[in-house]
């Protein structure tokens, strides 16, 4: 294997592990904020416990966030110097923004509200957790406006064999990446969601702390319900920039070979790259993709064939990612809509809690496969049109970077079966009986 | 003054504020095996980094998006060349962090003993291998004139780098004991002022003949000796040492952790005002050498992220203080018992 294989198997590897605790942070942080605001509100002591129980899982999951995001800061100039060198600028400038404006915030903040319950007012405490949940959407906000410019670059010009910025407003404000802002902030707030669904379904099915956890069931259920819509809505608002964008992953997204009007969607296919063509295709829906892509019956969708071969994504991977989230971004509403109708009824529907249990971890699929999409799809770039990714790599031994390949894989997944471990764990076990947490919370 | 030489010393600033805050938690945390003792020591031990660790670590990723973005060729050139000691000191800060939240979960000795030794790896390796880095950018690097780094992580582990390794090792040290005379109490801070006392001519020691080998073995004196009034800068540094000692004596220990505070400034500050302006020499040839003035990025950048640190760095440092202020207090025993949430 070569040096650029590798260095992307492992980048791959860690963006993959690092996004599996990032929504979770970003989504819960604004709903334990949300529940310790209605207790210093309130005064209501079930809060305080809500927000107890619900934050030590989210300081876990939050450990696990932060230390993967290190290695990410550093691995693109251990492992894509050239790319660094080609996109400082720009890509620099964002990170060092996002470092100084919102990490600061976010890691000075959660230090303060872990330690601090003795030693702030409770408003003052409840107000520094909301600075953590802002803070933390708000880096989320700079790094997806850094991938946005990977995907259709903006306000630079080449000078000196690299991308110059000329036009600073143009990169904050570049349409791909607000897109992206709109789309995967939500499906944070999704996953939140239907991870204190999950979790109070558990509970409910086995009949314990029946109140605190319907209260938490309902705020993951609202929660839930707006943001999966929001999703889809901003998911085809996304899919239509992609369509103008970026013709080679919408054609390679849904495995679309022959450039026509009136193109059809696929429902499934089974591409069959060196043939150019699909070898295998399940239902046919006549001029939808035009329609989805142009919001034009009579528009020309580019098929595969009309892009160069060196500039064709993998067609598989970005089919089935796209198919996958799609059709559980499909679902998630629907179960919400459901939770809805069911709501003063939710101990006795038991299928319902069931399906709720097991929906768990299907947000996290959902949101990696999103980002297979994104980033698979937009290879062969690493951005889009200027810089192949093949051309990006550092200069390094390739068994460096196998070795720090299988250190990755080791100590990522050691850290994973620990932090599930003991998020499972803490789960299962639910809140502290009430006089406890009161006793501490008054000092 | 030109906008290339400011970002060189905002560089060289970020770098300096690392050291300086999270210099007290890797030196507590290299310090657990030998002083923490008992559960509660460790407990306490824990509890003094445990507000303020993760604030001090953004630094470092701060410093990090700084190089990438003022001086993408030096970030890029930097660490692929330094790429086997980067990721040993990335792994080392994933184990340490990760460490202070599981270790009190499960009331398992395994599972603590698991931890403990990740905090104490966790903190040791990045204090030496920073010090190894940060020597051999000192001396010089092995790159070519593609930027190409010609040797392995064991060329940065020659006498020079290594005493390096050993001045940030003694410093930070001594920076964390201090830290602990400051936030612990009773048998825990008597023995960190001990230990404080008995490594400060440990450290005195090899920040002189760090001095001396930078002058035999680096270019660095040469900008001092072109402009002595910059002496001044190591004066400090050995103003400030000479400070620790003092406040030791007379048990002003805050006052002693903040001239440690000064002297780990001040020699970061030695060592970037003498490279001053390279950020990344090549020991091959001096043409091949990373500066401020050739690996930069565009005025336009240069011009928008100064605005944004002019703006955000005061606001941070004001939070991060009061940060500082809130728990540089004496940790109590309630404060140990009431932890459920770590």
């Amino acid at each position: 294997m070569d040096v650029v294989m590798l260095s992307r198997l492992q980048f791959a590897a860690a963006t993959m592990f690092h996004f599996l605790f990032v929504p979770l942070t970003l989504g819960l942080s604004v709903l334990v904020a949300y529940m310790e605001t209605q207790y210093v509100r309130t005064g209501d002591e079930t809060y305080l416990r809500m927000t107890k129980f619900w934050g030590k899982l989210f300081l876990i999951n939050f450990a696990l966030g932060v230390v993967t995001g290190i290695t990410l800061e550093f691995q693109f100039g251990t492992n894509w110097s050239r790319y660094s060198a080609y996109v400082g600028d720009v890509f620099g400038s964002l990170l060092a923004i996002e470092a100084s404006v919102a990490f600061f915030l976010e890691s000075t903040f959660i230090g303060i509200w872990i330690f601090g319950w003795n030693k702030l007012s409770k408003k003052a405490h409840a107000t520094v957790m909301w600075l953590v949940a802002a803070a933390g959407n708000v880096s989320a906000i700079w790094i997806l406006l850094a991938n946005g410019w990977m995907q259709q670059p903006v306000g630079f010009t080449i000078r000196d064999g690299r991308a110059e910025l000329t036009d600073f407003l143009a990169v904050i404000t570049n349409k791909f990446g607000l897109l992206e802002i709109a789309h995967t902030i939500p499906s944070a707030f999704v996953l939140a969601a239907f991870f204190m669904m999950g979790i109070s379904a558990w509970h409910l099915l086995k009949k314990q702390h029946i109140d605190f956890f319907t209260r938490s069931f309902n705020i993951g259920l609202a929660v839930g319900l707006v943001s999966s819509i929001v999703v889809a809505v901003t998911g085809d608002m996304h899919a239509v920039h992609v369509t103008q964008t970026q013709p080679a992953k919408l054609a390679a997204m849904e495995s679309h070979w022959e450039t026509q009007t009136q193109a059809p969607i696929i429902m499934l296919a089974i591409p069959d790259e060196k043939n150019e063509r699909n070898a295998i295709e399940i239902g046919r829906l006549p001029g939808a993709l035009s329609l989805l892509g142009h919001h034009d019956v009579n528009a020309a969708v580019t098929g595969l064939k009309d892009i160069p071969k060196d500039e064709r994504p993998p067609v598989l991977p970005t089919f089935v990612s796209f198919r996958t989230m799609v059709a559980l971004g499909t679902l998630f509403p629907l179960l919400t809509i459901v939770g809805l109708f069911l709501k003063n009824r939710l101990l006795e529907s038991r299928w319902y809690l069931w399906v709720m249990l097991f929906a768990l971890p299907l947000p996290y699929l959902a949101i990696e496969m999103g980002w297979v999409l994104a980033e698979v799809g937009r290879q062969p770039w690493i951005v889009y049109g200027l810089l192949k990714t093949a051309n990006a790599a550092s200069p390094v031994a390739a068994s460096q970077v196998m070795t720090s390949l299988v250190g990755f894989i080791l100590v990522y997944g050691l850290l994973g079966i620990a932090g599930f471990y003991l998020i499972a764990d803490f789960a299962q076990k639910g809140p502290k009986p009430a006089a406890a947490d009161v006793k501490s919370a008054n000092g | 003054m030109e906008l290339q030489t400011v970002w060189f010393f905002i560089w060289g600033l970020l770098w300096a504020v690392f050291f300086m805050t999270d210099g007290f938690d890797l030196g507590i945390g290299s310090l657990y095996p030998f002083l923490g003792k008992s559960e509660r020591d460790k407990h306490m031990m824990i509890h003094a980094m445990g507000p303020l660790w993760d604030g001090n670590e953004v630094w470092l990723l701060t410093a990090g998006g700084v190089t990438f973005a003022a001086f993408p060729l030096v970030y890029a050139v930097m660490f692929s060349s330094l790429y086997s000691a980067l990721m040993l000191i990335l792994f080392a800060l994933i184990l340490r962090g990760v460490s202070f939240e599981f270790r009190n979960k499960v009331d398992n000795p395994a599972w603590k003993r698991v931890w403990d030794t990740c905090i104490f790896v966790g903190s040791f390796l990045p204090a030496l291998l920073f010090g190894v880095a940060f020597g051999n950018i000192f001396k010089g690097i092995p790159i070519d004139q593609d930027g190409i780094y010609l040797g392995t992580l064991f060329t940065l582990l020659n006498p020079y780098g290594l005493l390096g390794g050993v001045l940030f090792l003694c410093l930070f040290l001594v920076h964390g004991a201090l830290w602990l005379t400051v936030r612990a109490d009773g048998d825990l801070a008597q023995r960190a002022e001990n230990l404080a006392g008995k490594l400060w001519p440990v450290l005195a020691g090899v920040a002189v003949v760090f001095l001396v080998a930078s002058y035999i073995f680096t270019p660095l004196y040469d900008n001092y000796l072109a402009n002595p009034v910059l002496f001044l800068v190591p004066a400090i540094s050995v103003a400030a040492i000479v400070g620790i000692k003092y406040f030791l004596m007379q048990n002003a220990f805050f006052k002693a952790w903040l001239a440690s505070a000064a002297t780990i400034v001040s020699c970061t500050f030695f060592g970037v005002i003498g490279l001053f302006p390279n950020l990344f020499p090549s020991s091959i040839d001096a043409d091949y050498s990373l500066s401020a003035f050739n690996a930069s990025s565009s005025p336009l950048t240069l011009k928008i992220m100064l605005i944004v640190v002019l703006l955000f760095v005061p606001v941070v440092l004001a939070y991060q203080i009061w940060a500082y202020k809130l728990f540089s207090v004496k940790v109590t025993d309630d404060d140990l018992a009431h932890d459920d949430m770590y």
